[in-house]
């Protein structure tokens, strides 16, 4: 299980040119804003198409610039949940989870939309709409919906920064949870670093359309031997670097 | 009521309510191409899709006849193989209320189109579904104001219309002679009190058109 990453995609004057591999964990994609963090999620998820390049997921190969294999985003089984204005508004909390089913007959549509419902804590909203539930209400409902077609893979671009700081705390538990109960890779973007310090079983730092660094959160952020992880801390973190020894 | 009246009155419901229902089809097709693919030629297919809104009615309704006429270059073989002529029939009225609320159709739908946020579709995308899934389940429905605009649009489009009308099916009493052409008729000849019926119900019912419209699409947020 997992993800095997190699992209490169050229947009304007901004190059991306990434390579990354994850098990059945929780990679972090850390970096600031225009990094190309989600941009790689999209590549992966095939919403946009790379110059070349290589993306697996479990094995399936989803894109192969070599072999010219690029499977179209309906056919990559991958979780994805955007960072916001995600719900479908006119579709109530019950039938935007039904819409992760793909087929399936009513009564397995109900059994599954009814254990999502359950998992994620959002019973009795079953009927309301979107514009009726609250943002942290909504982000569960998304993660419901993406997770109840059982993919691959869960890609989560920024999916809390909408949120205000005790949602958020909420929400990286409930993310844990999924973690342990569907034993999915995920995928999460952000550039909040005390998410990734506390989510991440590796942190993927990127800068600049480019992996800087790679490995577990205590190695990058603790002890860094790594000029460029330096750099990106002491510029986007100085008071946590005048702090290290 | 009198005859001619009442024979104007169906005859001009029966050519707006067909070439409205083709309009609506016609039109949420092309809208959709015109909104979603990227291709070479979108913006002149965008122009010569407008442009009946913009041309006086006789422009369109002489190019009709070039096109449909016994002789036009669709026609002829029309006329061929089955004897028929679109020509001087209701059919033709039919016509040409398709091709002068045609564009209003597109230019309303691809605009409400053109609003329903990518990341919706994507979404959709990214959940398996094929695209015609997430024209039907997403886009059509979260585009039902501006679909429901575009054809009432048409439809009153259609129902007054006159210019390519009067030159692609004539003004034939008993056959051809829409509520429009009636009017005009009645103008012409001095029948003032006929005229008048007409013209209020024409007024009447616009407005209760529109009322409805407002109505309707206020209520869907």
């Amino acid at each position: 299980m997992g993800l095997s990453v190699r992209l490169r995609k050229q947009v304007d004057r901004f190059l991306l040119d990434i390579s990354w591999e994850m098990g059945n964990e929780l990679a972090v994609l850390f970096g600031h804003s225009g990094a190309g963090k989600s941009m790689t999620l999209q590549l992966i998820a095939g919403l946009m198409k790379p110059d070349e390049g290589f993306v697996s997921s479990n094995g399936n190969v989803l894109y192969d610039s070599a072999a010219k294999i690029n499977l179209q985003p309906q056919r990559r089984s991958l979780g994805y949940v955007f960072q916001d204005r995600i719900l479908f508004p006119h579709m109530t909390v019950a039938e935007n989870i039904a819409y992760g089913l793909k087929s399936s007959t009513k009564h397995e549509t109900e059994k599954k939309v009814t254990e999502m419902i359950r998992l994620f804590h959002l019973e009795g909203l079953e009927r309301r709409h979107p514009r009726e539930i609250s943002g942290g209400q909504k982000q569960r409902v998304t993660l419901a919906r993406a997770l109840v077609g059982e993919p691959d893979a869960l890609l989560l671009d920024e999916p809390f920064s909408a949120l205000d700081n005790v949602l958020r705390v909420e929400m990286r538990q409930l993310l844990r949870d999924i973690r342990h109960q569907f034993d999915v890779p995920i995928v999460l973007v952000t550039h909040d670093l005390l998410e990734a310090y506390t989510m991440a079983d590796k942190v993927i730092l990127y800068s600049g359309g480019q992996v800087a660094h790679i490995g577990h959160p205590s190695e990058i952020f603790n002890n860094s031997s790594n000029p460029e992880v330096d750099f990106f801390l002491a510029l986007n973190f100085p008071l946590l670097v005048a702090h290290t020894p | 009521m009198d005859d001619t009246v009442l024979f104007s009155l169906r005859l001009s419901f029966q050519v707006a309510v067909i070439a409205t229902f083709f309009v609506a089809i016609v039109g949420i097709c092309i809208a959709y191409i015109l909104s979603r693919a990227d291709f070479r030629g979108k913006e002149l297919l965008d122009i010569l899709f407008t442009l009946p809104l913009v041309l006086p009615p006789t422009v369109v309704g002489y190019y009709l006849i070039i096109l449909f006429g016994r002789n036009g270059y669709l026609g002829k073989y029309l006329h061929e193989f089955t004897g028929w002529s679109i020509m001087f029939t209701w059919y033709g009225a039919a016509l040409a209320s398709f091709v002068v609320a045609l564009p209003l159709m597109i230019k309303t739908t691809r605009a409400s189109f053109e609003s329903v946020d990518k990341s919706l579709v994507d979404a959709s995308y990214t959940l398996g579904h094929s695209e015609l899934k997430t024209v039907l389940k997403v886009v059509l429905p979260l585009s039902k104001k501006g679909i429901i605009a575009g054809i009432v649009l048409s439809f009153a489009r259609a129902l007054g219309e006159f210019g390519a009308t009067l030159m692609v099916a004539g003004n034939i009493p008993g056959k051809t002679n829409t509520m429009t052409l009636t009017i005009y008729s009645m103008a012409n000849s001095g029948e003032w009190m006929k005229a008048n019926v007409l013209v209020l119900f024409f007024t009447f019912t616009s407005g209760a058109f529109l009322y409805i419209a407002n109505r309707f699409s206020k209520r869907m947020v």
